[in-house]
């Protein structure tokens, strides 16, 4: 099937999730994937040769830098039309929360979001498998053709690495209308410097364990040691010691890393809903019964003031 | 939907999920959007109007909404099957009885697509924004923070359009007796849900594989902790 897949670049390299798209896609497709990307002029695209792309479509327009939901709508499904795309594949993030609505919507296509794979020998119906109901469950959903969108959940398949193709690179310019840009941004407030938290690969998360936002430089040294963003829940977040976007949980941020750490987390229902795609959960916590260890695959029954410090300086003996 | 604190399960054959003993409520997403919409009626006015679409057994949970503050209900009567449907199904309504603005959840949390909003703003030829963490209006113009990966941003949009909320927008409503009361007499229409084509089909529900137990490190030698993830779980 033709597939198209749409990646992000950051700083002239493309972003881990992206490169899950690639894959996916090539795994869909059964052959080479083409990809639309949004990046400067002079980018080095020779590295997706090694997950299956053979063609990107290049948009360098300025408006594209880090584009709005609504354009990128637009501009997805006129080089999906161009390229005679089958199937469009996006990493699930909130722009592509936004935008691949939309565009399954211009292209009249059948969509599923938060995909985590391909039910295996359903080409014929078209099959996914998605994470639901908060991530206590998944679902196989059959996806209407004869277009596609689906959105890939992070962390969620394995990269196949390939012989590496020759890129060819074809200059793309989206063609706007008014109606694709009212939307008027008038400032942005980004944590600089810091791992954000859905990319991250490892998660310190904080709960009311911690007592008190002055106590949480033992979750951030944990964190900067381990190269691991923070997190926290959601009573936390409520009671403003964090911030919104550090919420992990039902109805705030699901990750998907490679390690969870919950410190002072009980880990109630709908924390657990954030956090259980994580391959590996370590449970930190006084209370031997609390819930989160019932989801964890380590765990240790204990103070978290005076365990954390004996962690981060473990963690810098191993480095 | 099923309560937050629902244990999911299955029946029919991995089919369906398991209502016994689930409780159902307001998307708790939709809450947000409904507590904010009442909010703007009552500090700036307007006419609030909840819409669902759903079987006839979704009805108390409209009532509650009129007992929150919506003004009147619409029960589109069908069985909701797919994102697409849905939002065909809102898209149509609006076309037929004018709105300025749409507020709902930025998804729903038994499928969560999050699809239904873009889609309705698309089949109406409206922008759409979500998800969206506050909302103020001033005359025609709206303004909004809206979470962005690692952060938020405010953002600027004329009505008409479609919005995906989420909290903090507005507080969560508890209906009074005096709501309670008078979402009794308040209008609850009910409208044949004209069928739209499907898009998708769930074919069957899976469980999580079961967590084996939990290997626990004493206290008093929590640097193991980083030696089984860095040798055994290999994570760091």
């Amino acid at each position: 099937m033709k597939t198209l897949v749409f990646l992000e670049f950051d700083n002239g390299v493309v972003k881990k999730s992206s490169i899950e798209v690639a894959s996916f896609g090539k795994t869909v497709a059964g052959t080479t994937v083409q990809a639309v990307v949004a990046a400067p002029a002079g980018t080095d695209f020779s590295p997706l040769g090694a997950y299956g792309v053979d063609k990107v479509w290049h948009i360098t327009a300025p408006e594209f830098a880090d584009p709005e939901a609504q354009p990128l709508a637009a501009a997805l499904a006129q080089a999906a039309t161009t390229a005679g795309a089958e199937i469009i594949i996006l990493p699930k993030n909130s722009l592509t929360d936004a935008a691949a609505p939309r565009l399954a919507a211009r292209l009249g296509a059948g969509v599923a979001t938060n995909v985590i794979g391909l039910q295996s020998g359903s080409s014929a119906d078209f099959v996914v498998k998605r994470s639901v109901f908060s991530g206590k469950a998944f679902a196989y959903t059959q996806v209407e053709g004869p277009v596609r969108v689906l959105t890939l959940k992070k962390n969620a398949v394995d990269v196949v690495v390939g012989t590496i193709l020759p890129v060819s690179v074809e200059s793309f310019a989206p063609l706007l209308t008014a109606a694709d840009t009212v939307l008027k941004r008038l400032s942005v407030e980004k944590t600089t410097g810091e791992i954000l938290l859905p990319d991250a690969e490892r998660v310190v998360s904080g709960g009311r364990g911690l007592k008190g936002p002055e106590n949480w430089a033992l979750i951030t040294d944990l964190a900067a040691a381990l190269g691991a963003a923070t997190a926290c829940s959601k009573p936390v977040s409520d009671m403003d010691w964090r911030p919104h976007h550090e919420h992990v949980g039902q109805t705030g941020i699901k990750v998907s890393p490679n390690l969870y750490i919950a410190v002072g987390i009980s880990g109630a229902i709908q924390h657990v809903a954030g956090i259980n795609s994580s391959k590996v959960i370590v449970a930190i916590n006084k209370d031997a019964d609390a819930p989160i260890f019932k989801v964890a695959d380590y765990g240790i029954v204990g103070d978290a003031f005076e365990i954390l410090p004996k962690l981060t300086a473990a963690v810098k003996n191993l480095n | 939907m099923p309560d937050t604190v629902s244990k999911i399960a299955f029946t029919a054959n991995n089919t369906a999920l398991a209502t016994a003993g689930v409780q159902f409520i307001i998307g708790p997403y939709d809450d947000y959007a409904l507590a904010r919409a009442v909010e703007l009626k009552e500090t700036m006015g307007a006419t609030v109007t909840a819409l669902n679409v759903g079987p006839a057994d979704t009805e108390p949970t409209l009532r509650k909404a009129l007992a929150i503050g919506a003004d009147d209900a619409v029960r589109i009567d069908t069985e909701p099957r797919d994102a697409y449907q849905v939002a065909y199904l809102i898209a149509e309504y609006v076309k037929a009885n004018p709105v300025d603005l749409v507020l709902m959840g930025r998804e729903s949390i038994d499928y969560n697509s999050g699809l239904v909003h873009g889609i309705t703003a698309e089949l109406l030829g409206w922008p759409s924004v979500s998800p969206v963490m506050k909302l103020d209006l001033n005359g025609n113009k709206a303004t909004m923070a809206r979470e962005i990966e690692g952060g938020k941003e405010i953002v600027e949009l004329n009505l008409p359009f479609v919005a995906g909320c989420q909290e903090p927008i507005a507080e969560w409503k508890i209906p009074n007796m005096r709501g309670i009361m008078s979402a009794r007499t308040k209008p609850l229409l009910v409208q044949p849900g004209n069928a739209a084509a499907l898009k998708s089909n769930v074919t069957g529900f899976e469980l999580p594989p079961a967590k084996g137990a939990v290997k626990l490190i004493s206290a008093d030698n929590a640097e193991e902790l980083i030696n089984l993830l860095h040798t055994e779980a290999k994570v760091i």
